[in-house]
């Protein structure tokens, strides 16, 4: 009583259905599913060479593989930790001279203050390193690996608030609905692991402010760009994949056995409808399968040497901190996941900077360098890079009163700190300078607009930021817009 | 009675036998699809410029010689080439095309020259035109360069319908288009769909809910010819219409229930998603429903819901981020409006000329800020509030039911005040013949208090303390100048001196009496009057004012959280006559478990009239209770005018802080101007897009339905008629919809029933696989549609098949089920904290009633390509990925509603495993399963049954899942059974999917 044309097989599968309709990185994982009788969990996280990139990228030979970046949401101050300003201590409590203003616009946290009193930094600076960088003694761990970073103390952008500066850093634009910069990557270039997705999110609290900025799920959503590649947020509590675990009564053997009759029944539906799209849909639920398996995989740490767990500080145990984020971020750059997004919250020091900064440091610094070393002695340092800071910076001035020991600080646009490091980049560089103030950069020649810095991101992986496009509403859209220049002085 | 896959169809001779031939005809004629391309290249036909030529000239060109002016400075080139004047005429040297000349025509020599710096587009671009693309300008120039206007801008032209060859089939004007497509390109149309699964379809596309076996079963035993129109009327009659309708049109709007951005505090704005639900099921025309939406403020005495209705221009994000800039926000707030207006209703990206001219359609950098000063005139600020309310402008919504309410709230005080009056016209008059006041001040001679706390008498009569003691009792004494004695007042008022302002000494000025005793003391002796009634103005929870006079210390009145604001008390006694030189005496005591809670500021008064005393407190109480009612009513932001327009500016690069030239309200200079008499503000604006002579609005609204009931529209880039959008597939038939719209005076519903009364609507869904490949999105209709569902019918179809939906329409947004913690992982901002489900009813609701947060949506919903509503989106993606087998498989709502399905099968699908299972594969398919699919639905539930028996725990475990309790009358291990094939059938593709 069925359908009269059987239409069984694979060849009816067209190419623009298989990649339209699976996932990044899984047209391969859609072809194994297709008509198999589904094999019985694979191997979870062992790193496949599946793409399902775009045709023609990279673009030329990439310098790097996959790339986790450790973002620090509220926005660290640059002062206290990478930008050194011996010549403020002089300054200290004088206005800032409008000379040095320039009519930048302030927030309206600080746009009512009679006087805006500059605040040098309580804690002190050495130098270190072949370069002899100069690093805040709150960053003590970093201090040991800056030979291996590229400090860019001259980045800047546009936005002075947190919601529309963390959405230009995060998608390119200050308005939301642009896909994220992991997006773009996951379009891109797809997923090494067919078990796993191609962007993953992990997000900890930091113990500095705990009442810190919030995050949007844009910041990780795919905009414009098919749902199936925006970042998937690993949870610290429950499910770590939203919906990842079998309800209680249902266990593996009895989930395969449901899977299979699902199949089954969705085959037939296929031979009858003769509807391409349903092949896909058969190869999600075996990936979805084996995701079950690989995910309670990467965050099972029994494979994990204590030494290695200890390198990354005493956080590293406690699932959801910095810490256990950067050991596992590395975990999933290991299985072949294109591109890790760290978010640590905490950093936005409107009042209380160096008590709450302190807590800040102390929470990211030792896991930031532990993740260096721990990629060195793996291998995997050259063709990884790593990003760290966050959307804005902060001014010069005090926020509220200065004392001898308090101070705050507002947000300020016009020049901040980050680190990269990682292939390709110049390792020991110090990049740009900015004026004694940390207010202007003063080093036309060396200085890096959120644009710059995510072409850059792009060039490493081997994309050239103006040709990874996507037509939407008939217009050709890029993560940099029309902007953006690869920063090359921080490249080899 | 119920059918299976393939028998039974409305339409006679659509059997078997014609799918067969459908297949094989298909498959034969693969090659003369392709002609669809040949035709565009072979060398003898006609080149049409909008359909061949305009597509590669604005794909190449348009960008820098186009309409954006700016652009065409930067490279230092007059040339344009989207205009017709641009095009032919000459340039100092050069023309750019000269009709029937192609080796003169500069454009052509500057696609084709060696010269690679002559040589356009420039290799920098990286787009290199093709040969094909090449030759089809070169013919188009030699056969005399016919030039149009791009065909969206154009105002829609009546086609007439096609004869075709096949004229048994078309039911309607809409397949004769279709078909003559079709016999076109020799491509063979499917046969009709199998009467259950065109049933399912029906119900999913109209109501958004499936039918249940009892619906399909009736409607397929109704015999009459017109049984498919009468379903068709029948689902357009229902109230699920609306809300499937909203569902559609929530998108564009952004509705949300959060503010969005960093805080995403929480609004109410559901009084708009219900004025959205109810016009659609009041019919109201688009484009009354239009202007409504844009304007309805702005019509002449606007109803309440005229004014609600202006909601949709108030959906957007508002910023409260602390030390925003409130211009800066303001301009993000109307340029999100005239993005919205663009895309919802004219297939504009509108937003593209912002910051610069547009770089493809006629629209300036100055007409877009004419359309901002459209929206730049409401009374609102740029930095938003974080409360429910939101933003002004807003108003109170009260629903029908509450407006009744509240006018029996004012019914009650009328009469209560009415009472009151009749009270005081019996009252004795005093000397003036004026009616006397009800309450006479008390002047206190003595004040004693029994702990030490001072207590001094103010020169009006009231009490002042100080120095409080844990506990106490005041005394006071006071002469009595009235004959009788029916009441006592006590009124606590608030003093600088007292903490928090308030009247007491307890925490933010609160205070708590515990008892209030009167006592009259005559010459005879001293006599404790008894209360026959207390009340206050306002009484904290668990601590009412009858607390006070129940004879417990531990007990009494107070007044958090509004202790800074005055209070009374008022007791009534048995009315006593009161003899020549009597005293009253007050006792308050102040002894609860509140330590120190002293009333630190009282005045008294007494009464002589108990029906006085009565009337004013019954007064009092009512306008109480209609206040508080009042108070509770649903508020909706909305639109208003400001007397005097704010200027309006050209915004340099689309920075608020760099202004150009000032603007006045306007429309695009490309487009028709506001109709007649229009005026020129938004009511205008709304005329002006709901105008017939409007090129755009009815092809988008028409294009819009036919995508949501075929899976692509007739243009598949629905959210882009411009210059850059895609074709038409069919542009007669769009055309013809579009002014068959209007005939209709925009009925909505009659449109959509033309559409699917139609026969292109009714075919099978089947797929043959030449059609597959040739045609993947089945553009030309030579089969039904397939698509998956979208997110809230998945989950709103689990319920309904479940038995479990509440079928409840409008209300507040409400709390389903959703991961613990998915709100406060990543903010600690605003309101929206701490989910917990709703319970009972409420779990249930359609899914358009789910609470959204902008800033973490429902990630149920998320997964399924909802969008998360920050900004309008037109057109949803439709992706398949991992996550969404996990949600159908483990998310609770649909392990639960598998198993309230597996107790459905148990307890109405007959006794037999098979009539169980067939029972249930109806509920959520429709169809009957067929014997193959039944049996391996049969071998599975075996299995599993075996397990469940060997291991009960599991049993339990699973069918203990969600709110809802499994029948204690089942058996646990056969529930756990059924409910994994439950969960089976949800899964399947044919579930998820319209077929």
């Amino acid at each position: 009583m069925h359908r009269s044309q059987p239409l069984s097989g694979s060849g009816q599968l067209s190419r623009r259905r298989l990649i339209g309709g699976a996932m990044a990185g899984l047209g391969a994982a859609a072809l194994t599913g297709l008509g198999l009788v589904p094999a019985a969990g694979g191997e979870p996280g062992a790193a496949h060479a599946g793409n399902g990139g775009l045709p023609g990228l990279p673009h030329f030979p990439p310098k790097v593989k996959r790339v986790i970046y450790l973002h620090q949401s509220g926005a660290p101050s640059q002062f206290e930790t990478f930008d050194y300003k011996p010549e403020l201590v002089k300054q200290r409590g004088k206005d800032l001279p409008e000379s040095v203003r320039n009519g930048q616009r302030l927030t309206g946290m600080t746009s009512g203050q009679k006087s805006f009193p500059m605040a040098p930094s309580i804690f002190s600076f050495s130098q270190h390193g072949g370069n002899g960088a100069w690093i805040s003694e709150l960053l003590p761990h970093m201090a040991t690996v800056v030979d291996d970073i590229a400090i860019v103390r001259t980045m800047y952008t546009e936005a002075i608030n947190h919601d529309p500066a963390i959405t230009f850093c995060q998608t390119g634009s200050q308005i939301a609905g642009r896909p994220s910069l992991g997006s773009w990557v996951a379009y891109a270039l797809g997923s090494e692991n067919r078990d796993l997705p191609a962007f993953v999110v992990l997000t900890s609290n930091g113990s500095g402010r705990k009442d810190d900025q919030p995050l949007y799920d844009r910041l990780w959503a795919s905009g414009f760009l098919p749902s199936r590649f925006q970042g998937v947020k690993f949870r610290n509590a429950g499910d770590p994949v939203l919906y990842l675990n079998d309800p209680p009564g249902i266990d593996r053997s009895m989930r395969r056995d449901m899977l299979d009759d699902i199949g089954r029944l969705d085959r037939l539906a296929q031979r009858d409808s003769g509807d391409p799209e349903i092949a896909t849909r058969i190869a999600q639920y075996e990936l979805a399968f084996r995701m079950q398996a690989a995910v309670p995989d990467l965050a099972n740490l029994s494979s994990e040497p204590a030494e290695v767990i200890d390198s990354y500080g005493p956080d590293a145990r406690r699932p959801g901190t910095y810490a256990a984020n950067c050991l596992l971020g590395r975990r999933l750059l290991e299985r072949g996941v294109r591109f890790v997004q760290l978010y640590h919250r905490g950093w936005d020091h409107h009042a209380n900077l160096p008590h709450d900064i302190k807590g800040q440091c102390l929470d990211t610094d030792q896991p930031s360098a532990a993740l260096i070393r721990d990629l060195k002695r793996r291998g995997m340092f050259d063709d990884t890079l790593i990003i760290w800071g966050g959307e804005f910076g902060r001014t010069v001035y005090s926020q509220g009163e200065l004392t001898a020991t308090n101070y705050g600080r507002d947000h300020h646009p016009r020049c901040f700190s980050i680190w990269l490091a990682g292939g390709g980049i110049k390792a020991g560089t110090v990049f740009g300078a900015t004026d004694d103030f940390s207010y202007n950069i003063i080093t036309p020649d060396a200085k890096a607009h959120i644009h710059d810095l995510n072409a850059t991101i792009l060039h490493l992986l081997g994309i050239e930021h103006t040709r990874l496009t996507y037509r939407f509403q008939g217009r050709d859209f890029r993560l940099t817009d029309v902007h953006g220049e690869v920063v090359t002085g921080i490249l080899v | 009675m119920a059918v299976g896959r393939t028998s039974l169809r409305w339409s006679s001779g659509a059997g078997n036998g014609h799918r067969a031939l459908h297949a094989a005809l298909s498959v034969a004629i693969l090659a003369l699809v392709m002609i669809r391309v040949d035709t565009l290249t072979a060398a003898d036909a006609a080149v049409d410029f909008n359909r061949a030529v305009r597509p590669i000239l604005s794909e190449y060109c348009f960008a820098c010689h186009g309409p954006d002016e700016e652009q065409r400075r930067k490279v230092k080139s007059k040339l344009r080439l989207d205009t017709k004047e641009g095009l032919f005429t000459r340039l100092g040297d050069i023309v750019p095309v000269i009709a029937g000349d192609a080796p003169h025509s500069e454009v052509l020599r500057r696609l084709t020259t060696s010269d690679d710096d002559d040589r356009m587009p420039p290799a920098k671009t990286g787009k290199r035109p093709t040969a094909e693309q090449i030759a089809l300008i070169r013919r188009w120039i030699d056969q005399g360069a016919h030039w149009e206007q791009h065909w969206a801008f154009v105002a829609p032209r009546r086609p007439v319908p096609p004869v075709v060859a096949e004229a048994g089939w078309p039911r309607n004007d809409i397949d004769r288009f279709v078909l003559a497509r079709l016999e076109r390109e020799g491509v063979h149309h499917a046969p009709e769909a199998p009467s259950a699964t065109l049933i399912r379809r029906l119900s999913l596309d109209i109501i958004g809910l499936p039918p249940s076996p009892a619906e399909v079963d009736a409607v397929l035993a109704d015999p009459s010819p017109q049984a498919y129109e009468h379903l068709v009327d029948r689902l357009l009659a229902s109230p699920h219409y609306g809300e499937r309708m909203a569902m559609a049109w929530m998108d564009g709007a952004r509705y949300a229930d959060s503010n969005g951005y960093q805080a995403d505090h929480e609004r109410s704005m559901w009084r708009w998603r219900d004025w959205l639900i109810d016009a659609f099921n009041h019919n109201q025309p688009f484009d009354r429903f239009t202007i409504e939406q844009l304007a309805g403020d702005l019509l002449p005495h606007a109803t309440p819901e005229q004014r609600i209705a202006t909601g949709f221009c108030r959906n957007h994000r508002i910023n409260t981020e602390g030390g925003i800039i409130a211009e800066e926000w303001h301009v993000e707030t109307v340029i999100d409006r005239v993005d919205t207006t663009g895309q919802v209703w004219l297939g504009l990206t509108l937003g593209c000329a912002r910051c610069h001219d547009h770089k493809y359609d006629p629209i300036s950098q100055k007409d877009f800020y004419r359309l901002f000063a459209f929206y730049n005139n409401v009374p609102e600020p740029g930095v938003g509030r974080e409360e429910l309310a939101g933003t002004p402008p807003f108003m109170k919504a009260p629903t029908a039911a509450q407006a009744t309410r509240l006018g029996e709230f004012d019914a009650a005080v009328a009469q209560a005040r009415a009472h009151l009056l009749e009270c005081q016209s019996h009252a004795p008059a005093d000397a003036a013949s004026k009616p006397r006041s009800t309450w006479t001040p008390l002047l206190p001679q003595t004040a004693s208090t029994a702990s030490g706390t001072t207590l001094s008498i103010q020169a009006d009569g009231a009490l002042l303390a100080s120095t409080p003691a844990e506990k106490e009792v005041y005394t006071i004494r006071a002469p009595i100048t009235l004959t009788h004695l029916a009441g006592v007042r006590l009124e606590a008022l608030p003093h600088d001196s007292l903490p928090g302002k308030g009247a007491g000494f307890g925490k933010n000025g609160n205070f708590a009496l515990s008892e209030i005793t009167v006592s009259l003391i005559t010459p005879s002796g001293t006599e404790v009057l008894t209360a026959t009634s207390a009340s206050a103005d306002y009484a904290e929870d668990g601590w009412p004012a009858a607390n006070a006079v129940d004879g417990k210390d531990a007990t009494a009145w107070s007044v958090l959280p509004q202790a800074g604001k005055r209070h009374e008390l008022v007791l009534l006694i048995s009315t006593v006559a009161v003899p020549a030189g009597a005293e009253v005496e007050v006792r308050l005591s102040f002894a609860s478990p509140r330590a120190k809670h002293l009333l630190g500021h009282l005045r008294l008064a007494i009464a002589e009239d108990a029906p006085l005393v009565a009337a004013e407190r019954d007064l009092a109480q009512a306008e109480r209770a209609r206040d508080g009612f009042e108070q509770s009513l649903p508020t909706v932001m909305v639109m208003e005018e400001m007397p005097k327009p704010r200027p309006a500016y050209v915004l340099m690069r689309g920075l608020y802080d760099h202004h150009g030239d000032e603007v006045s309200p306007g429309t695009p200079s490309a487009f028709p101007p506001l109709p007649a008499g229009a005026p020129a503000n938004r009511l205008g604006l709304a005329l002006w897009i709901t105008d017939p002579a409007n090129p755009l609005t009815a092809r988008v609204a028409v294009n819009r339905m036919w995508e949501r009931l075929f899976g692509v529209g007739l243009v598949k880039s629905s959210d882009n008629l411009g210059s850059q959008g895609e074709l038409p597939s069919h542009p007669e038939l769009l055309d013809w919809l579009a002014t068959e719209f209007i005939r209709l005076n925009w009925d909505m519903k009659a449109m959509l029933k033309t559409m699917v009364m139609s026969a292109t609507y009714r075919q099978d869904s089947a797929t043959p696989a030449a059609l597959a490949a040739s045609d993947p999105d089945n553009r030309l209709l030579a089969h039904g549609p397939r698509f998956r569902l979208q997110a809230e019918t998945i989950r709103d179809q689990a319920l309904a098949v479940a038995g479990l939906l509440t079928e409840a329409i409008g209300g507040p947004s409400v709390r389903p089920y959703q991961p613990p913690g998915i709100w406060d992982e990543l903010s600690n901002y605003g309101n929206l904290h701490n989910y917990k489900h709703d319970v009972g009813a409420n779990l249930y609701r359609r899914s358009l009633y789910t609470i959204w947060k902008r800033t973490t949506p429902p990630p149920d919903m998320v997964l399924f390509d909802m969008p998360s509503r920050e900004y309008c989106l037109v057109r949803r993606s439709r992706t398949d990925t991992p996550l969404q087998a996990l949600t159908l498989l483990n998310d609770v709502t649909f392990v639960e509603a598998a198993r309230v399905l597996a107790g459905l099968m148990m307890r109405d699908g007959g006794s037999s495993v098979e009539s169980r299972l067939t029972y249930g594969f109806r509920r959520a398919i429709a169809r009957l399963p067929s014997a193959e699919e039944l049996g391996i639905l049969r071998e599975g539930f075996t299995r599993r049954l075996a397990r469940f028996r060997a291991e009960p725990e599991s049993a339990t475990h699973l069918i203990a899942q969600g709110d809802t309790p499994a029948d204690a009358g089942q058996d646990a291990a056969e529930l756990a059974a059924y409910a994994t094939v439950a969960s089976t059938i949800l899964n399947l593709d044919e579930a998820i999917t319209k077929e």
